[in-house]
């Protein structure tokens, strides 16, 4: 018999239903899996057992009630425990971004996105992994310890979100938030053979959510299939007052049921299969494109000839933002201060003491911060310093524009756009981290839709002969996520890649 | 376009970033080639362009003038490095 953990989010949750099992037993079930498994993984960077347990408890007492009288209002995602990216502010956890410079920091508040879903009853077992800020593509820029990816543990799990995706795939939760500023949902979903939604700018707040990119984060989910990704961006979707960027839209129902992709226009554009990319992704992602035509779908090629052009945008644009962002990690209000040497900590005279406000700055800071934060810092301080800023970053928001301008443009045409998610599956653990230019590569094909601002999700597609996942990427326009959560859920009950388990 | 050792003490200066000899080296000879790699985008005319600085058509974002509750102050002060009196306390700002 599977265990309670093989079960997807959404047979978990007709189980709650049913009153099979209950909320408190599906969290033990995750609680010990986490024990037993993340050791070799190291997904989660704090586990919440008493949190978690508390809201198990009153998860159950709600469907019971609900059970007696079914004009109770209960939430789908109720009772399920879901993993949470420690980019989001949670209060009462510990909440680090990845960083030692906000090691041992407490949240005194909850992201608008963790909130809805603590209110719709959903169990947190805890916060998971990520490169520091959320800068990176394989986790190994977390400042605590780099994730291993469940389908091979000598192999990174992708980035940013990594300690997310491992912790989904390998059914340590039943599925997770994690954000995507570059890609760092979708790739890491695609090297975890999961379902990961990029959602629109705009479409989910991001009050609590600490900020890396302010004009490109977005939070959206990692789950094991379309069908439980949709239910949790569901619950998360929808303007919120305390997000001033957040589009003031109704959020249109996500319909799976009856969808189906006969006439879908899906391009493929051109200029997302290059050489050097590895040739068992490209076989991948073109037999999935073929079996959306084979399904109904009208395939036409399609040019995003600004394409090459996103990756030094995105460089420019993304460090540029992060270096305003991670302006206040500066050791007066929260997190690390740089230990001084006088009595009270505080700058008074004594051997190794900081003299002035500036030392404790820049040593809290030289300090607190890993290689690749300060190096994005140094790049975006750079870019929009006195003498190079129209040069550099004034020259990358204008290419913005024509990046931007080719999906508009290929929206009028066809809609969804179907590539790949990554040029490769999972490398192994240390192959790229000494090359940083080699490191932003693996970038190419999941940011030009973060600096269009579009939504993007990724499917798995297939696995390379060495049992690695590879991910199909289908994008959709600007808050059409209903439109590529229907495709991928088509796909997927065409297919069965979703359904393979990583050997742990 | 390489960075002199200047350069990146510069920059490492207006950022607040403390190095050690060994990162600015580094980080010299890393910052120089990816903006190398970026002076690619020279290529491209922009004259005629608009810069994207926001994908949404959201501008200025009013609310009532209406005093909502706080994050309360003690809670805030417990988590910085040194309070005291509701002030965080910090090295002297002007030498």
């Amino acid at each position: 018999m599977d265990a309670l953990t093989d079960l997807t989010l959404l047979e978990a949750a007709a189980q709650l239903r049913a009153g099979q099992v209950s909320s408190r037993e599906l969290t033990e079930a995750c609680l010990e899996r986490v024990a037993a498994v993340d050791p070799r993984l190291d997904a989660f960077l704090a586990v919440t057992p008493e949190l978690a347990r508390a809201s198990a408890d009153a998860a159950d007492e709600r469907l019971a009630a609900w059970r007696r009288d079914p004009d109770v209002r209960l939430h789908p995602l109720a009772g399920l425990p879901l993993a949470i990216k420690d980019v989001l502010c949670v209060r009462g956890t510990s909440t680090t971004a990845g960083s030692r410079i906000l090691e041992g920091f407490q949240a005194p508040y909850t992201a608008t996105a963790v909130q809805r879903l603590l209110d719709a009853g959903v169990v947190v077992l805890g916060k998971t992994n990520c490169d520091e800020f959320a800068m990176g593509s394989s986790t190994e820029n977390s400042g605590f310890r780099p994730t291993h990816n469940p389908w091979d543990t000598s192999r990174v799990p992708g980035g940013s979100s990594g300690g997310s995706a491992a912790a989904v795939a390998a059914r340590l939760a039943f599925g997770a938030l994690g954000t995507d500023t570059g890609g760092s949902i979708r790739q890491p979903a695609s090297f975890c053979g999961l379902a990961g939604l990029k959602t629109s700018y705009g479409r989910v707040s991001r009050y609590g959510l600490i900020a890396f990119g302010s004009s490109l984060d977005t939070i959206g989910p990692l789950a094991r299939t379309v069908a439980d990704a949709a239910l949790i961006f569901s619950a998360i979707a929808g303007h919120d007052p305390l997000d001033s960027t957040s589009m003031p839209l109704p959020v249109p129902p996500v319909m799976l049921e009856g969808a189906q992709v006969k006439g879908l226009r899906v391009g493929v554009p051109k200029e997302y299969f290059i050489p050097g990319m590895q040739a068992e992704v490209e076989t991948a992602v073109r037999a999935a494109i073929a079996a959306l035509a084979g399904l109904g779908a009208n395939v036409v090629e399609i040019s995003l000839p600004h394409t090459e052009y996103a990756l030094p945008v995105y460089y420019l644009v993304a460090p540029a933002e992060a270096s305003a962002n991670l302006a206040r990690f500066d050791g007066v209000r929260y997190g690390l201060r740089a230990a001084s040497g006088g009595p009270a900590g505080d700058g008074a005279p004594g051997e190794g003491a900081l003299s002035s406000l500036w030392d404790q700055y820049e040593a809290t800071r030289g300090a607190g911060f890993g290689p690749e934060v300060k190096r994005r810092i140094m790049l975006g301080t750079y870019a929009l310093s006195a003498g190079y800023y129209d040069a550099y970053y004034g020259q990358a928001q204008k290419v913005r524009t024509l990046v931007k301008r080719d999906f508009d443009q290929a929206f009028e045409q066809v809609d969804v756009i179907a590539c790949p998610v990554a040029p490769t599956t999972a490398f192994a653990l240390g192959a790229k981290t000494d090359d940083p230019l080699a490191m932003y590569l693996e970038d190419v094909f999941t940011l030009p839709p973060s600096l269009a601002g579009i939504c993007g999700l990724s499917v798995p597609c297939g696995f390379d002969a060495r049992g690695l996942p590879i991910g199909l990427q289908l994008l959709g326009p600007a808050f059409g996520e209903d439109r590529v959560l229907r495709a991928g859920h088509v796909y997927q009950q065409a297919t069965d890649w979703h359904t393979r388990r990583p050997p742990l | 376009m390489a960075l002199t050792l200047e350069e990146v003490d510069h920059i490492a200066s207006l950022a607040r970033l403390r190095l050690t000899p060994d990162e600015k080296a580094r980080f010299r000879e890393q910052l120089s080639s990816i903006l190398d790699y970026m002076a690619m985008l020279r290529r491209l005319d922009t004259s005629a362009i608009e810069p994207t600085a926001t994908v949404l058509p959201l501008r200025t974002i009013l609310r009532p003038d209406v005093v909502t509750p706080s994050l309360p102050a003690a809670e805030l002060l417990a988590l910085a490095p040194a309070a005291e009196a509701q002030m965080f306390r910090v090295p002297p700002v002007l030498d």
